[in-house]
């Protein structure tokens, strides 16, 4: 065991020696920053990869930093869903946190093809020999990867995570730790990095000292993770605004178990006799949270409605509680439709220039879920003009034109698309836009006149006599 | 009921117009009652596609949104009866799909975003609340807007019809009862008038019917008796050849327009009985030309001559036809009409269509379930239609006639029966309210004005002859070229007015005579509305227990609430995400129209069972052993085998119980699969007394495969009430893949050959053992019970 140690220890040695003399030689770090300590807590516990890291940072140079850069391995770079930076200012009583904008940037020189972000101080710079703490939100997906990657009904899903023992900075970290927590105690294996060690149901890398800028130390956590891995293929959410009194919402769902594939046979015997050891990672039902004030809720599918769901009501929140028609093993998908109805008031605001403004939840309404593809489609009401959309982070949009109920020149509608939505993305969004109440009218009008006309056409024909011959 | 018929002459054109007013009001609430009855099933269950047909439609009219109507005459499908595929452009009916398909499309361009599905499934009930007034129209034609009305509301709410046109029955029988009616009208109407006009819209409403159902054959067959029977009884007139000769020449040609007709409009034997009334009609208006030119003695000579030359003719006639009737391809008859001739046909033959409950001859109690008190009324209203007689009330009887004795076939076919009894029983009943009012009116002014009776007469009287006018004032309203034809119709009429009055005053006059005590007539018309209202609580009640439910989704009411049973659309809804979109999906027949709509995978055969064999050869994989079945499955390229089980929850039309169609089905091809192998002494049974073929058929197996674990070793079946034979088995060729909540549908997957050798071997001395053990377990456990 020694001997295992010990060689492990030598094999990271060398690799830290061989990472530090490739990346000493590029000039694109600026060694005018460094780290004085870095801390990271990676939460394993469910689908979702949740890393805190605490970075102290020291200016050294000679000039004022105005932005401070952080670099990601290329891989946890494609499925970053969210990354959020804050730094704290004021004493400890009046601790406040200010939220600090963060920017890919072009990261082509980087070694191993690193990805680049900058995180701007530009309200307040960083002065030479000053220290400040940041404090980083990193969200990943699809990072857990089921190994093996199939497993039967009885066994227990189990996951690899990757990722670095030391913290990859493009600046020098002198003293850093790493914190990684694991959903039980089942952990199969993971790296040793000394020092490293295992206290229930963390592991514990570090502390570091002294590493050099885009030094990395892959180390592999393999680990029971039964947590469902509800991954939301696509969501399209269609929110149509009419001014009569009422907000209609249909979200479309394609819903897949992201874990290990499950294989051979499904025994329902089973799964509904032994649930503990049957299935485990499978899952029977999600919780959504809607809107308070929920009206007329369906849940169906292509083939008609699913009777199993609950919804719960109260003043402050709705929760429904739904079954796909079959519970969902490894790599099983199903897919369905959530509508419901939502009072005017409760959502949409009228500015003080007279624009009206919605107010609205980005993202799905499922916890803990990642949604690959997310299309918001906001339906204005027909004749409304100037729609615009404010979005939080950034996300693609278009508008487009929709038809509905009787409608002759169609109703602007807003798309916003974003991919790898997680539920911190669950923040609300703004659409303004300006309407007329007139235009409510429109669409009654033309039924009045319509069935005006039929009737004066009808008693216009039964008083005309075009016959030739009149009748004796 | 009927008009209201108030006693003061001088309000006669007001009362007109309010009387017309009320009844388009009759008729709206009528369109809206016949509508609303049906949708009891998207109020008690959900708006959704019903049973097994409807699916299939359903798929079908999404094809045609979808694709247009070009690629719909094209299309191919290879989802179904693989790996042979089936034209469906070519060999279905497609009335109802196009009708679904121009609603949707109209409804679309007005920008109303409904979805295919919500159009289809209201469609039947849009289309009957139309079947509706149709029978207004007709009764109107045979008997006057009275009996019309009461005939309407009779069928709008009819049980029959409402076991077939329930909002999500989206099935041809929906909208092909309206079209039928409405054929039917159409004749009546051209007999009435002899309007040209009518006789052509007539050929069209056949046309339609045509597209809608393979029940149009009812028609062309019994318009042909009705002609022949007008021309028998001496009633032969110009506006009879003018219903009848266009009738059959445009019909049938645009009958030959729809693919799946084609030449049978005029090869089948189902249609010469029009062709052959057709040449009579023709000698019959010739005689009558003939007879109208010649002087007496001419025509006598006339006729001496043309009898002679008639007899060569028609010796060569029927010499043509019968030899005609050999060549056509399905020699005369196919095979559902042939059952319909000789009701044992089916079971003696075609095991297939026997194997149909709807093509099993119907029980009495199901007469009083589908058209309850009609069935009493009924015979009335044959009575009434002969006082008098007419050429429209001679259809009418002769409609029900023969639509009792093909209701008596086929249950079915209690749905053509339906709007004959509807006509009929409102005839009767408009006729009693007629005899009962009037005598109740008579007798109540006798009592307070102490009159004459000749004002009881001229009162009576009058209302008849405002009938009339009002009827004309109708007729003329409708079109502009109506107006036309019914004044130059109406000189006819008057002439025939004045025949039909005497005719009819003489009756009248006798009825006059039998005017009823005003005690039981008010007695008699309190029992009648009694009668009318047990009619419309059995339909509601019906409508809203008996026929709303899906059949795909099933409920149950227990001590603790609604339980909800939706194991088959979990089980389509779980093959169409995860399985291969061209995996094939082996099932009883029965599943495939929901298996290609609802999962949208391929199936080996579905419920359009047109070629036996192939579907005799899933009923011998389902009755063989497992290799065997193995074996046929496999060269067949399935993949998933699926089955319905209904032992768990008591679902009592499971495969097991329709088990012994399958081997019927499947012996009647492959001899070596033989039914009393799977009988015991003449019983069909499951429990230990089974015989060893019926436990290891692969029916029995993927049905019961670890049942006997559900409840702890015993493996009680709740719809067979036993225990079931085998209990611990394994299987060896097949794998489970997915069971539903409630186990009514299991899929297995056929194990890939690799395995076969090396898992067949251990398998056999395995079973051996385990067979043996099982044996020793019983009999050690048999004494444990007396401790």
């Amino acid at each position: 065991m020694a001997l295992f140690l010990l060689l492990d220890r030598l094999s990271v040695l060398v690799v830290v020696i061989i990472f530090a003399i490739l990346f000493v030689s590029p000039s694109f770090s600026s060694t005018d920053i460094r780290i004085l300590k870095a801390e990271r807590r990676i939460d394993l516990t469910s689908s979702i990869v949740r890393a805190f890291h605490t970075l102290q940072v020291e200016n050294i140079g000679d000039s004022h930093a105005s932005e401070i850069l952080l670099a990601f391995p290329p891989d946890q770079a494609k499925h970053m869903a969210d990354l959020q930076a804050s730094t704290s200012q004021g004493k400890k009583k009046k601790k406040n946190y200010i939220h600090l904008d963060v920017n890919p940037i072009d990261s082509s020189q980087t070694p191993n093809g690193a990805k680049l972000f900058s995180v701007s101080l530009n309200h307040n710079p960083l002065k030479t020999g000053e220290t400040k703490t940041l404090e980083l939100l990193v969200i990943l997906t699809h990072v857990l990867e089921p190994f093996p990657a199939e497993i039967s009904q009885s066994e227990s899903q189990l996951v690899h995570y990757r990722d670095s023992a030391i913290l990859l900075s493009p600046y020098p970290v002198k003293e850093q730790m790493t914190y990684i927590k694991t959903p039980s105690k089942k952990v199969e294996s993971y790296s040793m990095v000394n020092p490293t060690n295992r206290v229930g149901e963390e592991l514990r890398y570090g502390s570091y000292a002294d590493s050099a800028p885009y030094s990395y130390t892959p180390i592999i956590v393999h680990f029971e993770n039964n947590h469902p891995f509800a991954v939301i293929e696509e969501l399209v959410r269609v929110i149509e605004i009419s001014h009569w009194g009422n907000i209609q919402v249909k979200e479309q769902y394609r819903l897949l178990h992201g874990g290990a594939r499950h294989k051979g046979v499904f025994s329902r015997l089973d799964y509904q006799s032994r649930q503990s050891s049957s299935g485990v990672s499978s899952f029977k039902t999600l919780l959504a949270k809607l809107p308070p004030r929920v009206h007329s809720v369906y849940y169906r599918d292509d083939i008609g409605n699913i009777s199993s769901s609950h919804l719960r009501l109260d003043s402050k929140k709705s929760e429904l509680q739904i079954e796909p028609r079959y519970p969902l093993l490894g790599g099983w998908k199903t897919s369905f439709v959530i509508g419901y109805s939502l009072p005017l008031e409760s959502s949409l605001f009228e500015m003080s220039d007279g624009r009206h403004c919605l107010k609205f939840n980005f993202g799905s309404p499922f916890l803990e879920t990642v949604v690959d593809k997310l299309t918001i489609k906001v339906v204005l009401p027909e004749g409304s003009k100037e729609p615009t959309a404010s979005v939080s982070f950034p996300v693609e949009q278009h508008h487009e034109t929709s038809f509905s109920y009787l409608d002759i020149v169609g109703r602007p509608t807003v798309v916003l698309k974003k991919e790898n939505v997680v539920p911190e993305n669950n923040t609300p969004f703004q659409v303004y836009y300006s309407f007329s109440p007139f235009f409510m009218f429109v669409e009654p009008l033309m039924l009045v006149s319509v069935f005006l006309l039929f009737f004066i056409t009808v008693i216009a024909y039964l008083h005309t006599d075009l016959s030739i011959r009149k009748a004796a | 009921m009927a008009i209201p018929e108030s006693p003061n002459p001088m309000k006669s054109s007001l009362r007109n117009a309010s009387g017309g007013v009320l009844c388009y009001f009759i008729l709206l609430l009528i369109g809206v009652l016949a509508f609303s009855i049906r949708i009891f099933s998207v109020i008690k269950y959900e708006s959704v596609i019903h049973e097994f047909d409807p699916y299939f439609n359903y798929r079908v009219t999404q094809f045609l949104v979808k694709n247009g109507i070009y690629d719909f005459w094209n299309w191919f499908d290879d989802r179904t009866w693989y790996p042979l595929g089936r034209v469906i452009g070519g060999t279905v009916y497609p009335g109802l799909t196009l009708t679904a398909g121009s609603l949707w499309w109209f409804l679309n361009s007005l920008n109303i975003p409904l979805s295919v599905e919500t159009v289809c499934v209201f469609t039947a009930p849009i289309f009957s609340a139309n079947a509706a007034w149709a029978t207004y129209l007709l009764t109107k034609e045979v008997k006057g807007t009275g009996a019309g009305l009461t005939a309407a509301v009779f069928l709008s709410m009819v049980p029959s019809y409402i076991s077939r046109s329930v909002a999500g029955s989206y099935d041809n029988e929906a909208v092909a009862i309206f079209a039928l009616i409405f054929t039917f009208y159409l004749y009546i109407k051209t007999l009435n008038t002899g309007s040209l006009f009518y006789a052509t819209l007539n050929a069209l409403s056949y046309f339609y019917m045509v597209c809608s159902w393979g029940g149009y054959t009812f028609i062309i067959n019994l318009i042909p008796m009705h002609a022949l029977l007008c021309i028998v009884t001496g009633r032969y007139s110009s506006r009879l050849y003018i219903a009848y000769a266009p009738l059959i020449v445009l019909g049938t040609l645009l009958a030959a327009l729809v693919p799946v007709v084609g030449f049978n409009a005029m090869m089948t034997s189902e249609h010469f009985a029009s062709f052959l009334v057709f040449i009579i009609i023709h000698v019959v208006a010739f005689v009558y030309y003939v007879k109208g030119m010649l002087s007496l003695r001419m025509f006598k000579v006339a006729v001496t001559v043309l009898v002679t030359i008639g007899m060569v003719v028609c010796v060569a006639a029927v010499a043509v036809l019968i030899a005609v009737v050999a060549a056509s391809p399905t020699k005369g008859w196919s095979g559902r009409s042939l059952s319909l001739l000789d009701p044992t046909y089916a079971s003696k033959y075609i095991p297939i269509i026997a194997s149909v409950s709807e093509h099993q001859p119907p029980t009495w109690p199901s007469y009083f379930m589908d058209i309850n008190v009609l069935a009493f009324l009924v015979p009335a209203g044959i009575v009434a239609c002969f006082l008098p007689i007419s050429d429209a009330s001679s259809f009418a009887v002769l409609y029900i006639v023969t639509s009792v004795y093909f209701s008596g076939v086929m249950v079915r076919l209690m749905l053509v029966l339906a709007p004959a009894a509807c006509i009929l029983s409102g005839i009767a009943l408009s006729e009693c309210f007629d005899v009962l009012t009037r005598s109740i009116k008579f007798n109540l002014y006798n009592l307070f004005e102490n009159p004459s009776p000749i004002v009881g007469d001229s009162s009576s009287d009058d209302s008849a002859v405002s009938e009339k006018v009002k009827y004309d004032r109708h007729s003329g309203s409708d079109t502009h070229e109506e107006v036309l034809k019914s004044r130059t119709s109406k000189k006819y009429k008057k002439k025939e007015k004045d025949v039909v009055e005497k005719i009819v005053r003489k009756p009248k006059n006798e009825k006059r005579l039998l005017v009823l005590p005003l005690e039981a007539s008010i007695f008699t018309t309190v029992l009648i509305i009694i009668l009318g209202s047990f009619y419309v609580i059995h339909c509601v009640w019906a409508a809203a227990e008996a026929y709303s439910a899906p059949s795909i989704v099933l409920t149950s009411h227990s001590h603790d609430g609604l339980h909800v049973f939706d194991d088959f659309r979990e089980a389509y809804s779980w093959l169409s995400h995860n399985t291969e979109v061209n995996d094939k999906v082996a099932s009883w027949w029965d599943y495939g129209y929901q298996t290609t709509a609802m999962a949208n995978r391929t199936v080996i055969v579905d419920n359009n069972t047109w070629n036996n064999t192939h579907i005799a050869t899933v009923g011998t994989a389902m009755s063989s052993p497992e290799k065997p079945a193995w074996e046929i499955f496999q060269s067949l390229d399935v993949k998933y085998v699926l089955v319905v089980f209904g032992g768990l929850v008591g679902y009592s039309s499971d495969d097991i119980n329709k088990f012994l169609w399958m081997v019927r089905i499947g012996g009647g091809v492959f001899p070596h699969i033989k039914e009393p192998d799977y009988l015991r002494d003449g019983q069909y049974r499951i429990d230990s007394h089974a015989t060893p073929t019926m436990l290891n058929s692969l029916m029995y197996k993927l049905s019961y495969y670890r049942f006997v674990e559900t409840d702890g070793g015993k493996g009680f079946d709740k719809v067979r009430r036993t225990e079931i034979g085998k209990k611990n088995f394994k299987l060896t060729h097949f794998k489970e893949v997915f069971t539903t909540h409630h186990w009514m549908v299991r899929i297995y997957m056929l194990k890939p050959p690799k395995n076969r050798i090396r898992g067949k071997l251990k398998k056999s001395k395995f079973s051996l053992k385990k067979r043996s053990t099982s044996i020793k377990d019983s009999q050690i456990s048999r004494p444990n019970p007396w401790h």
